[in-house]
């Protein structure tokens, strides 16, 4: 009898509801009825409503099982899961499915698809083809495609990475380097994740197309160390991109040296902010620094440094394979190209959809999310972590696109979309924005390290019922300074989802019984 | 979790390890917390000394990071994700729970368990998650709480 092959997903959010029993589960069950069979740890397709999601190949076609359990796994035996049988948890071939079909994968298009830590299976599906590409192109027409490409940072700020790296490329410095910031600290965002577990090698590659590109021979990862997991997925990748030549010196005979340390981060937000990165990368505090100097003219140990996040680029390798035409045949506006919203909080069908920009909250929520888990109406959606606004239902179908959010007081940031029922507090989420600033500020600036707290006491009074119209206007008051004066997006955005909460659900601080009214 | 007393020959190797590299501080504290379970005095002084920093750069350093708590932690650490995305899941009653479950308030330890948040574990789509001992679990119900943190007491 032929083998037949079996997909379970190594990947944090899969793992985090079973996969690794169901796993273990199918070999052993295998095992003991003779079956042939070969379990491959792949990443997640993003679908991780449907985890763990479970694949057999049959004919050449990957047959999904969704929301498997440990305790399903011989029932499926039983129902000849192996040749692609109909059970109650097949979802059909695992490319038909509708949340993944109507997806613009351009970045995260080997996700789920391939072994992560397999070269082989990279190559086979054009892995390194980019950068063979980039050295036969040469470092000016490769910074040249990612301008026309128009790619904007990815981590949230949505700053050109083309016009980054030609700074970086122009600086003068006897070592350049290039940072990768994988720290993704937003609440509501995981894309970095699902890449780096599910096609680290992706990643990899980036990198050494924007190495190629500025001349920089050193790269580096600054990992959160939230994510055990990834870290382990991503270290193994590198080592094994090292072994088999593709890291190192004199890369497969190009002339070019290239390598990558991966550094873990210790559980500070502001870390993602570029420059508290750079200093944590360094062994100090995670203390932001002041711009100017650019990082990419002094950035890591004073030396020019291209910082960009995981998405921004691993979306290069594409951009370089498939050109930056096809690349801005997505998007609308300034907005080029696709992005990887991620669905999470009170969201049915929670997940990663990388659509190309100008596709509305509303379709994201309603036709791929499925509206909220609980049932109940859309209250608020938090797009773009922590410092982003809370948009309400009526603001739905706001296209997005990084200058349209602009224009509604919000910003696209990560891409995480957060959704909160109507039983939602939002005061109590104003409140959390100050607190969380509080938690967290690297203390540099005053505005930060004090406004933060005295937030949280503002709206405290508020709540109680003290004063409110005063306590209101010193609210007000307090986001001008700290959006002013911060001198980063902690303090200098936390004031975004507190004022969207003010406008837009200020019944919620006067629900709660008042004091003095 | 199983960690080991603080002990500088092993905290030297683990130095060297870095090469003494100053810039590695951040991941050395890393091994520090995975081999003692917690960074002590002692430990302050010897990194200070061998990585040719000042014990203040080094005190600088280890309070500045969630990660590098001061004091022994419990048998097993528990982390709740505190951030919006478990917010809107219900992870602030999740809390509340766990607190009374395990007889621990939040930021503090008993000889079993230490309990603290989280700002985001990235299983924002699996809402809301938990962390034990490193392993992260999504939708985390109170009963289901129960039960994971039951199978770790029972492993020791």
């Amino acid at each position: 009898m032929a083998r037949t092959t079996i997909y379970v997903p190594r990947e944090t959010a899969a793992v985090s509801v079973g996969a690794d029993e169901v796993a273990i589960e199918i070999a052993r069950q295998a095992k003991s009825l003779g079956e042939d069979i070969e379990l491959i740890r792949n990443g997640s397709w993003g679908a991780t409503w449907l985890e763990p999601l479970v694949e057999v190949v049959v004919d050449d076609a990957r047959i999904a099982y969704g929301n498997v359990e440990a305790t399903d796994v011989s029932e499926l035996f039983a129902a000849g899961f192996l040749t692609g049988a109909e059970h109650e948890r097949c979802l059909g071939p695992t490319t038909e499915i509708p949340y993944l079909l109507n997806q613009d994968r351009w970045t995260f298009w080997r996700c789920g698809l391939i072994a992560p830590l397999s070269i082989d299976d990279f190559r086979a599906h054009q892995g390194f083809n980019a950068f063979e590409k980039a050295v036969d192109m040469g470092a000016d027409a490769v910074i040249e495609a990612v301008k026309s490409s128009g790619l904007r940072g990815r981590g949230g700020a949505g700053f050109p990475a083309g016009i980054k790296w030609q700074t970086a490329a122009s600086a003068t410095g006897d070592q350049k380097y290039i940072a990768c910031n994988a720290d993704e600290g937003d609440s509501g965002t995981f894309s970095d994740r699902i890449l780096m577990e599910s096609d680290p090698l992706c990643l990899v590659e980036g990198m050494m197309i924007a190495g190629l590109a500025v001349g920089a021979s050193r790269g580096y990862i600054y990992l959160r160390s939230e994510y055990p997991l990834t870290h382990s997925i991503l270290s193994r990748a590198i080592e094994t991109a090292r072994e088999s030549g593709w890291l190192g010196e004199n890369i497969q005979g190009s002339g070019f040296n290239f390598d990558i340390e991966l550094h873990l981060g210790a559980g500070s937000y502001v870390c993602g902010e570029e420059t508290a990165m750079l200093e944590s990368l360094e062994g100090k505090q995670g203390i932001v620094r002041y711009k100017p100097p650019l990082p990419a003219i002094e950035g890591l140990f004073g030396k020019p440094t291209v910082v960009n996040n995981v998405v921004t680029l691993a979306s290069v390798p594409n951009i370089i394979n498939l050109g930056a035409d096809k690349y801005t045949s997505f998007g609308v506006n300034r907005s080029t190209g696709t992005l990887a919203f991620q669905l999470a909080g009170n969201i049915k069908h929670g997940g990663l959809v990388e659509k190309g920009f100008g596709i509305t909250l509303r379709e994201l929520i309603e036709d791929w999310g499925g509206g909220t888990e609980s049932g109940r109406p859309v209250k608020a959606v938090q797009v773009g972590g922590p410092l982003g606004a809370y948009i309400p239902a009526e603001q739905l179908d706001t296209p997005l696109d990084y200058e349209a959010f602009i224009e509604i007081g919000a910003m696209v940031g990560h891409g995480g979309i957060v959704v909160f029922d109507e039983t939602a507090d939002m005061a109590q989420q104003a409140r959390f924005a100050m607190e969380f600033c509080a938690i967290e500020s690297c203390g540099k600036c005053t505005p930060c390290r004090i406004g933060s707290t005295r937030g949280v006491e503002v709206i405290d009074r508020m709540v109680a019922g003290v004063e409110r119209e005063d306590n209101y206007d010193l609210l007000v008051e307090l986001c001008d300074t700290m959006e002013d004066a911060s001198l980063c997006a902690m303090g200098g955005m936390t004031p975004f989802p507190v004022r969207s909460v003010l406008r837009y659900f200020a019944e919620d601080f006067s629900s709660a019984v008042g004091v003095d009214e | 979790m199983t960690t080991e007393a603080f002990d500088k020959q092993t905290a030297t190797e683990i130095i060297q390890g870095f090469e003494a590299r100053a810039e590695m501080l951040v991941q050395i504290l890393h091994e520090f917390i995975a081999r003692f379970g917690w960074i002590s005095e002692a430990a302050i002084r010897q990194l200070a000394e061998e990585l040719n920093l000042s014990r203040a750069e080094v005190h600088g350093v280890v309070s500045y990071y969630h990660d590098f708590r001061t004091e022994p932690p419990g048998q097993h650490i528990v982390k709740i994700c505190a951030a919006e995305a478990c917010q809107a899941m219900g992870s602030r009653e999740l809390s509340v729970h766990a607190q009374e479950s395990l007889g621990v308030t939040m930021h503090s330890s008993n000889i079993d368990i230490t309990l603290e948040p989280v700002y985001c574990l990235g299983n924002c789509a699996c809402s809301p998650a938990i962390m034990v001992d490193g392993k992260t679990y999504g939708r985390v119900s109170p009963d289901r709480f129960d039960t994971i943190v039951a199978s770790f007491e029972g492993s020791d």
